[in-house]
Order: C-alpha cells, then structure tokens, then sequence
C-alpha cells in the first residue's frame, strides 16, 4: 500500500475478451488472438493449462469453465475447440454465441469449413477474426457485412499478386 | 481442401503436420528457422512475395509454440510498405507476435498515424484494427485525436468507424484522458443516433466502458439507450442481416442493458417506464426452443435482463419472477441454464431480500451438488455457501459433509472451509457443531486448519455440558482405522482434558484412554507428541484412585522422552515426570483449563476479510488474486488475499511460529511450562534444575499485580491472534497494559493521551501545533515503589522532521514524574512519523519499547474554507501530474459518505459541503504547513455508491510532493489495513505501516 505509486493507475474496465484460442482435439494450436497484455511465458502457460482443462471435459457438460478469477466459454466444433475468455461478470451464453457467429462465418467463406483449412489458411482465419472482434469486442453481427469485407481484401490481394507476377517480380529476380 | 495460397507455406504446414513426433516437428521447425533468418539477414534478395511468405511461417511457427526471437523488425517494416497485400500482412502478424510493451512499436507510429489519417480507407482499417488489438500507452497519446476524428466523421463509411470506436475503446481503457475533451459526452449522444447497426454496436461497447468508469456526463445517453432497447425489442426497423436466428442484434440488446447496469438510477419516470416495460417483455417472452442458438442468444438477453432488474432495484414482484425464473433455470437438464441459474441467483442473494424465495429451490440446488460437471458444482457450492442460514444450517451442512467423501481435490479445500464456517455461524446447538467438525477433521484432515480445532477446544472448555460429549466422540474417532493426524491432536487434547468424565463408560478407564491415544504415538509429528504428553500427564492426574500400572506406563513413556531429539517434547517429559510424582500438589497445578474469554472466530473474521474485497476488480488483480478464501485461513501472512500486508519488509522478521497456545495455566503460580499443551514456542523461562517452582515464581514474585502483567501465555492463547508477537516474549517480559496501537491512533486525533503505559511507567504526550512547528511535551511518570533506572530516551526523527529535546535524567525516582519537551519543526510533507525509542531497567530486568509520534501530517494541516468559485479557479489552475494526481483507491472500508466527510474534518481536511453538486462525492481544502510556507491543497473524492469499497481520489496541489504525500496519507486512512483490526498488545504493530529508516531501524530490533 505504502509502495511507491507513480502517475495514475488507469481505470480498467473488463476487458471483454482476453484472448481467443482455437485448439484441436490432439492439443495442437491452431490460432492464439490475445487482446489483453500477456508475455510470451504467460501464453504458453496459459495454452498448457487450458487445453488440459478442456480437452479432459466430457461432452455433455456446460459450456463455461472458470480458471483463474476468469471464465473461458467454449465450444466444440468437430475436432476443433473454439475458446474464449471474459471476466467472471461477462454474459457468457452472449460469448458462447460470438464463438457460434465466427464459426458461420468461417463455414461461409471457406464451404463447409474443416480444420484443414483453418490449418492451412490460418492466416486468412486470422484475418477473418479480425473483421469479428476488435480489443476483445465484438466489431460486426452482420455476417453479410463481414463476407462483404473479407471478399474486398481478398480481391485486393489477389490483385496485388497479379501485379507482382507481372512486373516487379520480374524485376526483382532480374536484379538479383 | 484449400490451400494457403503460397506455395512455400503450404509445404512447410504439410511438413510439419507429417512429422511423426515432436522431436521431428522440433527439427523441422528449427531447420526453417535457420532458413529465415539467413533469408532476412541478405534482406536485398527478398522479394514482398517471399517477406510475405516468411512473415506468415513465422506465425505459424510462434501459434505452435516456439519461441520466435527475431525477424520482428521485418514483420514491423512490412508496415510501411506501400502494397496493401504486404501492409496487411504486417498489420496482422505485428498485433499477433508484439503486445503493447514492445519496442518495435515504436518505430511505426508514425506509418501508423499516416495510414489512419490517409484516405485510403483500407490501410485505414488495418492500422485502426491493430492499434485496437494492441493498444498501448504510446499509440494512446499520439493517435487518440485521429481516431476520434475518424468516429464522428461524416465522410467516413461505417467500416471505418465502428473499428474507430473500438479502437479507441482500447485506447481509452490504457489512458483514461482520451476523453477528456470538451464536448466529449455530446458527441456520444449523437452517436448513439446511429442507424448503421454495426456501429452502434462498437459505439455502445465503448459507451460501457465509459459509464462504467464514470456515469456523471453520460447522464443524456441513459434515455437514448432505454430507445434503442425499445426498438430492438419491438423489432421495428432492424434489417435482417442484424437479426441472429430471428432474434434482433442480441448482442446489442446485452451491451445496452449493461450500460444501464452502471447509471446508479433511473430517475425520470418515463424512462423507468419504458425500460420497465421492455424489461417485462423479456422476462415474460423469453421460451425455450430447440434451436441451440436461438436459445442461447434469447436466453443470453434474459439473463442480462434479470441482471438488470436486480440492478435497478425493481419492485417486489417483478424480483420474485426473477427468482421464480431462476428457479426454473436451476431444475432444467440443459447444463449452461443450470449453470447460469445457479449464478445468479447467487448474485441476487447479495442484491435483495429474496432468501424465503430461493429456499424453495434448495433440492435442486442440492442436486447440482452432484453433478459431473465441475463448473455447475462450483456454482452449486457458492449459492448453498450464500443461501445457508439458520434454518436450512443443518441440511446445507450435512449435504457439504456427504459430498465431501466423493469431491474432488480441486475442490476438497474450498469445502471443507466452508463446511467450517457455516457450522460455525449458524450452528443449532454446540454439540452438533463439533460434532460436524470432528466429521470434518475425519474426511478431511488435509484441509482443516489449526484455526478451526482450536474453535472446536474453544467451544468445548467454555460449556461444561458439552465436555463428555466431545469426549466421548473423541475417543470413538480414534477407534477408526487411519486416524489423521489433526484428529489425534483434537482428541488428545480433549481426552486430556475430560476423559474423566466418562471414566464409568465401557473402554474408557484411564488406561484404556491412555492406550488408545498412544496408539497413534509413534506415527504423529513432533508438535503433536509434545501435546500428547501434556494428555497422559492429564490422564494420569485424574485416575482416582491413582493407578500404579497407569503411572509406570506413563512414566516410561516420558522416561523414553527425556532424551528426545526435539528440545520442546523433551522439556515436556522432564518435567511431567517429575510433576507427576509430587502426588496432590500436581492436581493444582495441572489443573483443569480455565474458560476462554469470547470471542469473535478468527475463522470468520479471515473469510470476512476475504470477502471484503471489491468485486469489480481487474482481470489483472483477479489473475493475482488466485487463492481462494481457503488459502487465506491456512496462511495467517496472506490473510487480506491480494493485498500483502506492508509490514513484510518491516516489522515482522518472519511468519509467526506454528501454532498457538490454545491454553492457559489456572493458577497464576503455575510455571508457564508446566503445562503446555500445544506447540508453545513462547519463552517459558526454562530452568529444570533444582527447585523448578521456586525459580519460575521468581519473576512474578515482584510487587505488581499479576492481573496487569497478563502472561505471555493468555496473551497469544487466542487462537485468531496474530502469533508473531512471541518474538517480543522473547525480549521482554514486562508487558503494555492496553493497546499501543490503540493508544496511537487515539492521539493521531487528539493532542494529548497516553503514548505507553505498562505496570511500572507511564508515558504520556501533549503537544501543541502552530501552523509547522510544535511543541511536545513527554510526560515519563514512575509507578512504581522502586526508581526506574538506565533511562534512556531517544527519537529517530524521519528525514523531514526537524526535533530538538533536551537531557532526560538517568534515573525516576518511585512515583516521580520528569518532563521532557521536545521542539518539532516540519521543514516538508511526508507521512511518515518520528519514533521513540524508550529504554529503562526495572529490578534488572530491560525494557524496550518504540513507540511511533503522533507527528502525523493531518496535525499540520489547517482545514481552509473555499468558496465555490475559489475551489473551481484554483482546481482548473492545477493541471495535472504531478501537482494533480488522481487514483481509484481500492479496498477502502466501507463507509457511509457522511462519515468519509466526518473523517476528513477529524483529520483537519476541511469539507465543503454542497460544492460537489453529486451527493456521492466530497470536495475538501486544507493548508499544509512546512518550513517552506503554507501550501494550499484541494481533495476530491468519488465514491461508488454500488460499490463502497473502492473510490477514486484526486489531490491538487502547487507542490507535487505535498500533492503525494497528502493522495497517499489519505489513502492509508480510508484503507482497511488488516492488521490494525487485531489489537496488539506488543510494540512491532506500532512500527508497521512505516517507511523510512527510522522504521526500519525500528523494525529491524
């Protein structure tokens, strides 16, 4: 208490959602979003510890389970666990339904999405989330809104490789 | 199947997901590693397409697990590219592989800035999205102003701005003064207008978190909100691509109840109406259906709903429909409702009067209790622990104790602590008490802490009519196979002390008693043989007629002792034996227990303190916060959870010792050894040679009374008390007569009163303040018949004090007082205290004691009366750190505001009442007084009217230090500091709460 205290200590308001985990039925990784500050040390305890938690739960139990002053809500789909984790004062059945409306998009963008193409498209899941979920906050509950976005990006970045395969690839391997 | 889309990547995924184990993917991994690295350090080679590539393998490699420690400066400078495939790409992986306090964000402010500023709105949204996802105190101070701009654009697509208002969400969380700009809460207001459903999603995020910190000036957004709940509810125009599963924006709908959740009321009756209305609709429209998510989205909005009943304090029939719901929730199958049912209605048990209610539902609940899933037993466990009263005490209880046996580990403790204390509060009768607790003892020994059987001892020596029966329980205990050990402390110490009692009953003669208890002998610890020899000695005390086959067997146990390893159990055999053969005389002096005075349980008050903690708390705090209430009874030294008391570093040289004594001797002439039945580690004067009593009588053979000069026995015999203090039993025998701590904070308040007092001195205080100096006067008054002498006075002023005092005499003569004044001249703020280290000798036997000065800032300080418009001049005047410091203050002890103001004028820190238009808040002024010259200071505080237990506070003043110390001399008054509760009769309590070097010193003797 008497420690020294410099500046002001900031008002920290539950962050939504601390962080984002996608881990398969083996335990492998197969996304991390973190929202709040954590270390590298930190992520991969906390990896370690939750897929050990979750993945020993048997089906028929709910969907919350609370780890450390936290909550993580989950749900699986297939081979793959979809995780998130709020405060313990946070709505959980309205995060288990954020979990639901990433994964349709998912389903939408990629045909019946599976985890081999999250696997091999992680990037592109990353960027997907990023359309859903920003500082741990839902972004948009349109899905229609957010295919719309993601078709945009994907148009310009195939543009971009057209363009590459002309000219400045080109150049740049004649330069070489 | 589709594929990365990058040739390259997508081999080294297929690579890596072909490997046999993780020796071959660590190798694979490493060889691309290696590969990488050598690739960017020839960075003129790469082409963007292979950056790219080699920036997503990267990723991949970090999401598997490895940690990658280099190519950032790569993934940032792909930032600054000018293609928007590349820009994305570094966008991306940066928020993913850096966070906030990473260096290298730095380098991209500016490409950053130039990106949101620009008008090409896609690099807009990238740079947004990451400063959203990443934060940070810089991106804070140098982007907020864009982003704002880009929020309330009129030119910008809803695109840009719901990430804009996301993004300064988290700007806003990292550095509260984004907002501050004039007009700020208009401007949410109109947001709030908003037609584009997406936005105000994003818009109504950041709305929570802004009423959330401070509901005045977002006052105009409450009716807004109760709208826009209106119109979702109706469903009037919300386009189909915002409804989930016919339900419209659900999410949306959960955000602005939460809103509402943080206004402290809803005043104007339209609105309560309104909101009443949709409220109702909820509760009552809300079905099950067979669509998961349809359910789970309606049920999300009702559960937000009856949270916000709770919130607004509704009127009594819509909570018992709340209730009645729940307690649908809570017989349902569907484990997520169970789960969510079981929660709140824990949560309304804190909110309102609804216990009759929820009675109802008990069975249910119970069953909950059993479930395979560990979450809904949790909650289960939480709701029974709240809803327990006296009338249900009996079944809750006994249902913990069933479960007991089959719980599991993880959460075995949590239980059997709160088994404890729900016997303990709301016991029917003593004998059931005890005898849940030596149920307890048996199913889980484990996680029953000392604290606890030291109740039951409690209980027990207070009420004769309870001590055959505890006996006799007891001792059929110990007849169980597997007896753990804390049963065998707890019975030994009860057949020790009553199994006379029941000498008549079949296998209970005193050598039967004897024979049962040394059973268990050889397989105890130390600690507990020492207090099973204080039982045979006991035991053999009260075999009347006396046993001679009983007393060889024992005196050969002692016998065996009296070379024991351990110094305490061989004291205890030495002198049994030999006590055990002085025939009658032994009866007075192993006499029974004497009545324990009462108390409050420690075990309470601990699981009170923990409770004591606000609930809003930060993830952070709460990841900190990780011991449950039951670590907090088993470790005396984290008693407050989180908090760690400030002593650490002071006074307390280390955890107190293992146990308390949880006995004292009857007769004053009792040497304090003689009989000591638990772990006692207090100095008992340890002569064993000659005549034993005589040499132990002989400290107490002095003139003064015995009653004052408690012996250090009854002083620790509490079990709640804290135990460091047998370190000073050690040092001194001559003890304070009242509380030092006690006596300090009186005159902390007062200026003259008692600063010590112990059966032969008595010193008082008396001081005079003008404005930054004073004059002290020390009264040292002699008692006694015989002189005092080595006095010795010293003060170890702190560094911001100047003190002068002139020669104290050697010696006081018998019932003479000597004065001693001592010049104070305070040359800057600090709150920190002089200390006054007092030495003198009574018939050769040293005191010393150091007493902490009243030198406190708040006697400096002069209330100042301001006027309105006086305060808001010089409040403006004073801008910010460090002249202005603001603060949310956690852990304050729960007050009502009027005893805050009442507090602040005691403390000289003039209110002004009425200034502060919110009756929640309290405006004061004072002048501090240095050799500097007078410096005026300004105080606001903000307190929670929800949440008493946390405020925010904000000094000004023209003089940072003076700002400083006065936030943080305010601070440590309105904070519960844990251990001031406890009233401690030693002088280390006096020193804690110190800093500076003459507490160390202090501390460090």
């Amino acid at each position: 208490m008497n420690c020294s205290v410099t500046g002001k200590t900031p008002i920290i308001i539950g962050w939504r959602i601390h962080f984002v985990l996608l881990i398969s039925r083996q335990g492998k990784v197969r996304l991390t979003k973190w929202y709040s500050p954590y270390s590298q040390k930190e992520r991969t305890k906390v990896i370690r510890e939750l897929s050990g938690m979750i993945l020993s739960r048997g089906p028929k139990l709910c969907n919350f389970i609370e780890w450390r002053g936290l909550k993580v809500v989950y749900k699986r789909y297939a081979s793959l666990y979809f995780c998130m984790c709020v405060d313990t004062e946070d709505n959980e059945l309205e995060t288990l339904e954020i979990i639901h409306h990433y994964v349709e998009i998912l389903d939408r963008y990629f045909g019946n999405v599976c985890e081999l193409d999250l696997i091999f498209n992680f990037h592109k899941a990353y960027y997907i989330l990023d359309e859903v979920l920003i500082a741990g906050e839902l972004q948009e509950s349109s899905k229609k809104s957010v295919a719309r976005v993601i078709a945009a990006q994907d148009t310009l970045i195939d543009n971009a490789k057209e363009q590459a395969n002309s000219l400045s690839n080109m150049i740049a391997q004649a330069t070489k | 199947m589709a594929l990365s889309g990058m040739r390259g990547l997508s081999v080294f995924i297929s690579d890596v997901r072909n490997c046999q184990n993780k020796e071959q993917e660590r190798v694979r991994v490493d060889k691309e590693l290696a590969n990488i690295r050598t690739r960017f350090k020839n960075q003129r080679g790469l082409t963007p397409y292979e950056k790219k590539k080699y920036v997503w393998k990267m990723l991949y490699i970090y999401m598997l697990g490895y940690d990658v420690d280099f190519g950032h400066m790569e993934t940032v400078a792909l930032i600054s590219a000018p293609k928007y495939a590349e820009k994305q790409v570094g966008y991306i992986v940066t928020s993913c592989l850096l966070n906030e306090n990473h260096d290298f964000l730095r380098l991209v402010i500016n490409t950053v800035r130039n990106d949101i500023i620009g008008r090409n709105e896609t690099f807009q949204c990238l740079a947004l999205t990451m400063v959203g996802n990443v934060g940070g105190r810089e991106f804070s101070e140098s982007l907020a102003p864009d982003v704002q701009k880009l929020l309330v654009s009129n030119t910008c697509r809803p695109l840009v701005r719901k990430k804009a208002a996301l993004c300064l969400l988290r700007l806003y969380r990292k550095n509260p003064d984004v907002v501050n700009v004039e007009g700020w809460s208009q401007q949410m207001v109109q947001l709030l207008d908003e037609r584009d459903l997406g936005v105000l999603t994003a818009v109504m995020s950041l709305l929570v978190a802004l009423v959330a910190s401070n509901p005045d000036g977002y006052w105009s957004c409450l009716p807004k909100c109760v709208h826009i709940l209106e119109r979702l509810t109706r469903n009037q125009d919300i386009l189909q691509e915002y409804t989930y599963y016919g339900i419209p924006s659900p999410w949306l709908q959960v955000k602005t109840m939460r809103v509402l959740q943080y206004f402290p009321v809803v005043e104007d009756p339209n609105v309560r109406r309104g909101l009443f209305d949709v409220l109702q609709r909820i509760l009552v429209g809300t079905d099950v259906v067979k669509n998961v998510n349809k359910n789970n989205a309606s049920h999300a909005v009702l559960f937000e709903a009856i949270a916000l009943v709770m919130h607004l304090d509704a009127d009594k029939e819509m909570m018992s429909q709340c209730v009645a719901l729940l307690g649908k929730f809570v017989a349902v199958r569907e484990p997520n409702i169970r789960y969510l049912g079981l929660e709140n209605m824990t949560r309304m048990l804190l909110v309102a009067d609804v216990n009759e209610s929820i009675k109802k539902h008990q069975a249910h609940i119970i069953s909950s209790l059993k479930d395979p899933d560990i979450s809904i037993r949790r909650r289960s466990l939480d709701l029974l622990y709240g809803m327990c009263d006296i009338s249900n005490a009996k079944d809750i209880v006994e249902e913990l104790l069933q479960y007991l046996t089959t719980a599991d580990f993880g959460i075995r403790e949590e239980l059997a602590l709160k088994a404890a204390i729900l016997a303990e509060k709301f016991a029917p009768n003593l004998a059931w008490y005890v005898e849940v607790i030596l149920q307890l003892i048996e199913k889980a020994g484990d996680f029953v802490s000392d604290d606890i059987w030291y109740r039951v001892v409690q209980f027990v020596t207070n009420n004769d009519d309870l001590q055959a029966f505890a006996a006799a329980k007891a001792r059929d205990y110990l007849d169980k196979p597997a007896v753990h050990e804390t049963m065998v402390k707890v019975a030994g110490y009860l057949l020790g002390e009553y199994s006379h009692l029941l000498a008549r009953r079949p296998g209970c003669s005193p050598k039967e008693v004897f024979h049962i208890i040394h059973d268990k002998f050889p397989t105890v610890t130390t600690p507990t043989k020492a207090l099973l020899l204080s039982a045979y000695v006991k035991i053999l005390m009260h075999s009347q007629p006396p046993d001679q086959e009983l007393q060889a067997q024992v005196d050969e146990v002692f016998k065996r002792c009296e070379s024991f390893i351990d110094a305490e159990v061989q004291q205890r055999a030495v002198e049994y034996i030999i006590l055990s053969h002085k025939g009658p005389s032994m009866v007075d002096i192993m006499a029974e227990m004497p009545k324990f005075p009462e108390r409050q349980s420690a075990l309470i008050k601990r699981a009170e303190d923990a409770e004591g903690e606000p609930t809003e708390m930060s993830a952070t705090k709460l990841r900190q916060r990780q011991n449950s209430m039951a670590l907090v009874v088993a470790d005396p030294g984290s008693a407050n959870g989180g908090l760690p008391p400030p002593s650490e570093q002071l006074a307390l040289p280390e955890p107190p010792p293992p146990a308390p004594e949880p006995a004292a001797p009857a007769a004053p002439a009792a040497p304090q050894s003689a009989y000591a039945n638990g772990t006692n580690k207090a100095p008992a004067p340890a002569s064993t040679n000659g005549d034993l009593l005589g040499d132990l009588l002989a400290p107490l053979a002095l003139e003064a009374p015995p009653i004052s000069t408690p012996s250090p026995l009854t002083q620790s015999a509490d079990p709640g008390e804290p135990l460091a203090l047998a370190l000073y039993d050690q040092q001194n025998q001559i003890k304070p007569i009242g509380s030092i701590e006690d006596w300090f904070r009186a005159l902390s308040l007062k200026d003259s009163g008692v600063l010590y007092e112990d059966p032969y001195i008595q010193i008082g205080i008396k001081s005079e303040w003008r404005e930054a100096q004073a004059k002290m006067v020390l009264f040292l008054g002699n008692k006694h018949t015989v002189p005092l002498v080595n006095i010795r006075v010293l003060i170890l002023p702190a560094p911001h004090l100047k003190m002068q005092f002139s020669r104290v005499p050697d010696t006081i003569p018998p019932r003479a007082q000597v004065q001693v004044p001592v010049e104070v001249t305070c040359l800057s703020a600090s709150r920190e205290t002089a200390v006054l280290d007092f030495s003198y000798t009574i018939s050769t036997l040293p005191v010393n004691v150091k007493l902490r000065l009243p030198t406190l800032m708040n006697k400096i300080f002069q209330a100042a009366p301001v006027s309105a418009s006086d305060f808001v001049a010089h409040w403006r005047a004073i801008a910010g750190p460090p002249t202005k410091l603001q603060e949310v203050v956690r852990g304050v002890r729960p007050m009502p505001v009027s005893d805050m103001g009442d507090l602040f004028n005691s403390l000289h820190i003039g209110v002004a009442p009425g200034l502060d238009p919110n009756v929640n808040n309290i405006v004061a002024a004072t002048t501090f007084f240095s050799q500097a010259g007078a410096t005026l200071c300004l105080v606001r505080v903000e307190t929670d009217p929800s949440d008493r237990t946390q405020m925010r506070l904000t000094v000004a003043s023209q003089d940072p230090n003076v700002t400083y110390e006065v936030k943080e001399f305010i601070k440590e008054q309105v904070i519960d500091i844990p251990f001031a509760r406890t009233p401690a009769p030693t002088p280390s309590p006096a020193v804690m709460g110190l800093t500076g070097p003459a507490a160390v010193l202090a501390g460090l003797i």
